[in-house]
């Protein structure tokens, strides 16, 4: 192969480092307008009125718009579409949106903002999931499974209280994982306007347009061909990006009426009001092995605090379930998942998506159980790694698995067996594993289309033109493609031009989040790029007079593989088979492989390929301050294939990065008042400057080893890259601050003042003490494989539809061919 | 996008012309000299000055000498400070107060009188308009607003804004003084002097004032400054402790100054009298800083726990004394590692 797995510089890079690529905030239109939002200044209150008379009598200001001009709801999820783009009854956070002012200048719109008078009624703050349980009302939603509870679920995989009564061991911990954001430093910025044909096109900075273009299509009452929604390159997404957010559709419907491109681009404190993060979780884990540490049983609990609104809450949920069982062989599992509402800004999908939480849980409980049955931790895990191409006891259906090497990767090169309970008093070694999804199963909302789809163009001139959906955000999603068909076809990347993410111009692709474009959207491309290969292979072999197996694509010529030196240049081909055919068009896409989960909750988890990580890593912490630096990460990666082994290093470090910003320091920490002055709950620091992210100062020493096993469902073999490696990091880094100190920080974030206060009161361990009683709904009782099932539950009712069952598709396989 | 207040704009020519306009611009009226603090809150509505008087081309303002004492005009930025190889050999605790000041960007703009005049910080109070709307503001309120409570201590009659200067407390230790000229004329005031014990009214300097020098004596002193934060760049202080000793013959202390930053609305100048005319022993050294941390009372207003900076700030005076008694820099702990690194980079 000639451009997949070579290092290359990627095809967006020279004009991202020139300053050339156009972000959102840098489009501008003749007779653009600029929107602020209002935005409440209470946690929770009802909306008396909202009086705009004399912001619409400001200087500069074309419109102000409230809840009333939005009558209908959205959301990403169409079992929780319980967002408005304005506020039209009830504010549920502090930074829920009242009203816009769309104004001449972001100046006079600002000032025309102060005009608006609001008469809130307040209501009691719901501050936490606690507060949540105790207090069924004031209900912050009126829908949801009771109270302020979103949602209860409960699955069970073989009687796991009998597995956990005969067991030899029982391990029992609780953990607390904190939330975070995301902190792109891109803040998200949108402009809409009127096209000349009527149009209305709306320019964000998304992960997801094709799920803006549905919510506006709703939300607006309009039919979708008469949207456009163009996904500007994103200055980082990591997950922050992938809701359809009411700043959005509030430009949207400026833009209609006024008649005039309006503009909007959120401050920092705002993004931080968008959130959409890390799901602050509670986790009781309990789980039962034999003598020699093999797991017979795992018992999990989770609490979420969700936030004010659904977002991909149920998802995340499930999620926090749903791949424990993909890692090591786990015979029989228990899985409960409750997440609240609560008068913060909404939690959703961060880079893991609802599994770095309960993972950070069972590393560190796995090092527990290593630890007490006097077992190497890397042994323990190599003894019950999956096997690969079986399917685990909730049903999900594991292809190649490349964790072995990934641990032998990373306990050679850290010398982990010479480090391990053998370093000096203060420097200390962690070890961990991860699994994460290639893409998930299904989509979104219902339906049986397929996921990924790409559109190929070949001129005379040689030129190459790839149409599709995906959303480079950063990521590299651009580059992959282009070099997917630059293989196939044998050119040179550069030379592809690459129209994605706009709704008018590029076939479906549901957008970048799950890890899901790499493998979705790059099987669609190999798909619509061999078909292309196909026409011109039958024109030049005519030409050639050359049977067309015998017609080779490489170099930017076409060729007889058996003379090289017969052929023609790659405009020459396409020529031809232009001539022969007409004008040359493709097309790929991609549906993923059906799921063997046939049991309703079955529907998140399922993923073409699974991606396999191993880190270790090396801490110093200072006995006398708690302080901790950390020395030096080694992580493998189960990529699959790297296809730009330079992209795939940087996701792996950035993943790193992320990951010790959320070990060490980083916290979406919100402040609640004293109660009897005042209801308030705010985010505690909502900037870049408090809102602590680690620096480069802080970045340590990170060795990066790619496993390469081509995994049959990715293109070219690749697996997922973007979030995977996050996931072993926190738990390596709290295995290695036991191994320095003798302290067990069973939260995040691992600070000095928590090793400190543990060192000091001799109970040597940081972390919630228990996890509240909660009213589990009866368990969806599903046999593993092993055990007789089929993948349904054997007390479930059956389901009328399973759009009424589940709208967001938590239901059995899609039946399509 | 944060979007400033309006305001007019002055370019003062020299330090008279700039204490003439302030006089004239009245209570309205500020001074921008580097910016870096005052513009962002200008954004956030901490500050809306009607008038600013810029210092940036002020004539005479940014000289430094160093014939006897040590004069350094406040209008200096940091990276002047920090570029400069004979403060840096005269007087170690200004270079790694300063070297240790935001970043890099920041220091080529921000000055150091600006530094020493910065508004003293809280997590109440340097957050937008918007959010401080939603707490119903606190008893730092903007010009205009109701005055509420402070709400790091609701009982309590101040305010508790945390002086965040990292050159304050290294030249207080350096036992500096400052000029202050307004149109009436100039005084002299030990720097210590400039400061209060109020996070509202924090400093001494009258409104018509301009902080125009810097002077610090000559003495044959050891000097360090030892800042906590939670990175190794960017932040502000959440503890400095500042030390400057000269020792006689076998290493008996002649003279001790030892402030605390970041650990109340005021530079805390302690007790190192128990310090004269003793060795550094390690058991002096543990009975000093443990007496001298207790005037530290962090409240929870800052990053990291209050309780743990307490406790780091006993480690700090410790640490500190032992780096000027000559300890190898390898046994003083990973923080002081971690700013030696930073601190060095820049020589």
């Amino acid at each position: 192969m000639r451009v997949i797995g070579k290092p290359r510089r990627r095809v967006d890079g020279r004009a991202k480092v020139l300053g050339q690529t156009q972000f959102a905030d840098d489009l501008s239109f003749p007779r653009m307008l600029h929107c602020k939002l209002l935005r409440s200044r209470h946690p929770h209150a009802r909306l008396r009125r909202v009086d705009v008379q004399r912001a619409l009598a400001a200087p500069g200001v074309h419109a102000v718009l409230t809840g009333a001009d939005f009558p209908i709801r959205y959301g990403i999820l169409p079992v929780s579409e319980d967002e408005e783009p304005l506020c039209s009854d009830k504010v549920r956070m502090v930074g829920d949106p009242i009203a816009a002012v769309i104004a001449r200048t972001e100046d006079e719109a600002q000032a025309a903002l102060d005009r608006i008078e609001v008469d809130y009624e307040l209501l009691q703050t719901i501050a936490d999931p606690f507060d949540a349980l105790a207090n069924p009302e004031p209900r912050i939603h009126d829908y949801g499974d009771h109270g302020n509870v979103h949602k209860a679920v409960a699955l069970e995989f073989g009687d796991v209280d009998a597995a956990l009564a005969g067991a030899d061991h029982v391990f029992e911990d609780c953990f607390f994982y904190q939330g975070n954001t995301h902190l792109p430093i891109e803040q998200h910025a949108a402009v809409a306007l009127v096209d000349p044909q009527g149009k209305l096109c709306l320019y964000s900075s998304t992960q997801t347009p094709h799920y803006v273009h549905r919510a506006l299509a709703k939300t607006l009452d309009m039919p979708p061909q008469k949207i456009r929604v163009v996904a500007t390159p994103n200055g980082g997404g990591f997950g922050g990006k992938s809701d359809p957010f009411n700043h959005e559709i509030v430009v949207a419907k400026a833009a209609m009426i006024t008649g005039r491109p309006v503009k909007i681009c959120l401050t920092r404190e705002e993004v931080f009001y968008c959130h959409r993060g890390r799901h602050p979780v509670l986790m009781r884990l309990k789980t039962a092995v034999r003598n020699d540490g093999s797991i017979v049983a795992m018992d999990l609990e989770t609490l979420l605090d969700g936030g004010a609104y659904g977002s991909y809450g149920v998802a995340s949920t499930f999620y926090t379930g749903a791949l424990q069982t993909v890692t090591y062989k786990v015979p029989r599992y228990r899985f409960r998942g409750c997440r609240t509402f609560t008068n913060k800004p909404a939690c959703g999908p961060k880079r893991g998506h609802g599994t770095p939480q309960p993972r950070f849980g069972q590393e560190i409980q796995l090092d527990k159980i290593a630890v007490a049955l006097g077992r190497d931790p890397a042994d323990l895990r190599l003894q019950q790694i999956i096997e690969p191409h079986s399917v685990t006891a909730n049903w999900m259906r594991v292809e190649t698995v490349g964790l072995r090497q990934c641990i032998g990767r990373v306990v050679d090169g850290s010398g982990w067996r010479d480090k391990w309970q053998k370093l000096p008093p203060g420097r200390g070694v962690g070890l961990a594993c991860s699994a994460y999804l290639t893409g998930a199963g299904l989509p979104i909302y219902w339906n049986d289309l397929p996921q990924s789809g790409v559109q190929l163009m070949l001129d005379r001139s040689g030129l190459v033109t790839l149409f599709c959906g995906a959303t480079e955000i950063g990521q590299g999603s651009d580059d992959v493609l282009a070099a997917i068909v630059a293989e196939v076809l044998g050119v040179d990347p550069h030379d592809i031009r690459l129209v994605t993410g706009d709704t008018d111009l590029t076939p479906v692709d549901l957008g970048s989040y799950s890890s899901r474009v790499t493998l979705m959207a790059g099987n669609a491309a190999i798909q619509a790029a061999e078909r292309a290969k196909q026409m011109l292979m039958r024109a030049v072999s005519a030409k050639l007079g050359i049977p067309p197996e015998r017609v080779t694509f490489a170099g930017g010529r076409v060729f007889d593989a058996e003379q090289p030196e017969q052929g023609v240049e790659f405009c020459d081909a396409v020529a031809l088979a232009e001539s022969e055919t007409g004008t040359i068009g493709t097309t790929g896409s991609y549906r993923p492989p059906v799921s063997p989960a046939k049991y309703k909750g079955g529907g998140v988890g399922p993923s073409p390929a699974y991606s396999y990580s191993a880190a270790v890593v090396e801490v110093d912490v200072d006995p006398a301050t708690g302080w901790i630096d950390v020395r030096t990460v080694w992580i493998a990666h189960d990529i699959g294939r790297a296809l730009n082994p330079i992209l795939a290093r940087g996701q792996v470090e950035g993943s790193v990065y992320m990951a010790l910003g959320e070990a060490l320091m980083e916290e979406q920490r919100m402040r609640r008042l004293p109660e009897r002055l005042s209801n308030a709950v705010v985010h505690k620091f909502p900037s870049m400057l408090e809102y602590k992210s680690p620096t480069t100062l802080e970045m340590p020493e990170v060795v990066t080893y790619f496993i390469e096993d081509p995994e049959a469902n990715g293109p070219f073999g690749a697996k997922e890259v973007g979030q995977g490696p996050l996931l072993p990091v926190m738990p390596a880094v709290a295995n290695a601050v036991f191994d320095a100190v003798g302290v067990r920080v069973d939260e995040v974030p691992i600070t000095p003042e928590k090793i400190l206060r543990a060192l000091k009161a001799n109970d040597l361990r940081s972390g919630p003490e228990r996890f509240p009683a909660i009213d589990w709904p009866e368990p969806l009782k599903v046999p593993p494989p092993w055990e007789g099932g089929d993948g349904r539950a054997t007390n479930e009712k059956p389901r009328k539809s399973r759009v009424a069952a589940s709208g967001v598709r938590l239901g059995p396989e899609v039946a399509h061919k | 996008m944060m979007r400033a207040s309006h305001f007019r704009y002055h370019v003062a020519r020299d330090a008279a012309d700039a204490a003439a306009a302030l006089a004239d611009g009245g209570p309205n009226a500020m001074l921008l000299a580097g910016g870096t603090d005052l513009v962002p809150n200008m954004k956030r509505r901490q500050q809306t000055p009607e008038l600013l008087i810029s210092l940036r081309c002020a004539a005479g303002l940014r000289a430094v000498t160093l014939h006897g004492e040590t004069s350094i005009g406040a209008c200096s930025t940091l990276s002047d400070i920090v570029r400069n190889p004979d403060l840096r050999e005269r007087h170690p605790a200004l270079f790694r107060a300063a070297a240790q000041v935001a970043t890099p960007l920041i220091r080529n703009s921000a000055t150091l009188g600006g530094n020493l005049c910065l508004d003293t910080r809280c997590n109440y109070y340097n957050q937008n308009y918007e959010w401080r709307q939603a707490i119903d503001f606190c008893m730092k309120a903007p010009e205009g607003q109701k005055e509420s409570i402070c709400w790091v201590a609701p009982s309590s009659p101040r305010c508790w804004a945390v002086s965040s200067s990292d050159t304050a407390p290294a030249l207080i230790a350096l036992g500096a003084r400052v000029t202050l000229r307004s149109r009436e004329g100039e005084r002299d005031l030990a720097l210590e002097d400039l400061y209060r014990d109020d996070g509202i009214r924090y400093l001494s300097r009258r409104p018509d004032e301009i902080l125009t020098s810097i002077r610090i004596p000559a003495r044959a002193a050891r000097s360090t400054y030892w800042k906590l934060r939670r990175r190794g760049s960017f932040d502000f202080p959440v503890l400095g402790v500042a030390a400057a000793l000269r020792f006689g013959k076998g290493g008996v202390v002649e003279e001790a100054r030892i402030v605390l930053g970041a650990v109340a609305s005021h530079p805390v100048v302690v007790d190192a009298s128990s310090l004269i005319a003793n060795r550094l022993t390690d058991d002096a050294i543990e009975t000093f800083a443990e007496a001298a941390s207790r005037p530290a009372k962090p409240l929870d207003n800052t990053d990291f726990h209050m309780t743990w900076r307490k406790e780091m700030t006993r480690a700090f005076l410790r640490g500190a004394l032992r780096e000027l008694r000559g300890d190898d820099p390898a046994t003083l702990g990973p923080i002081a590692a971690r700013a030696a690194q930073v601190t060095a980079s820049l020589w």
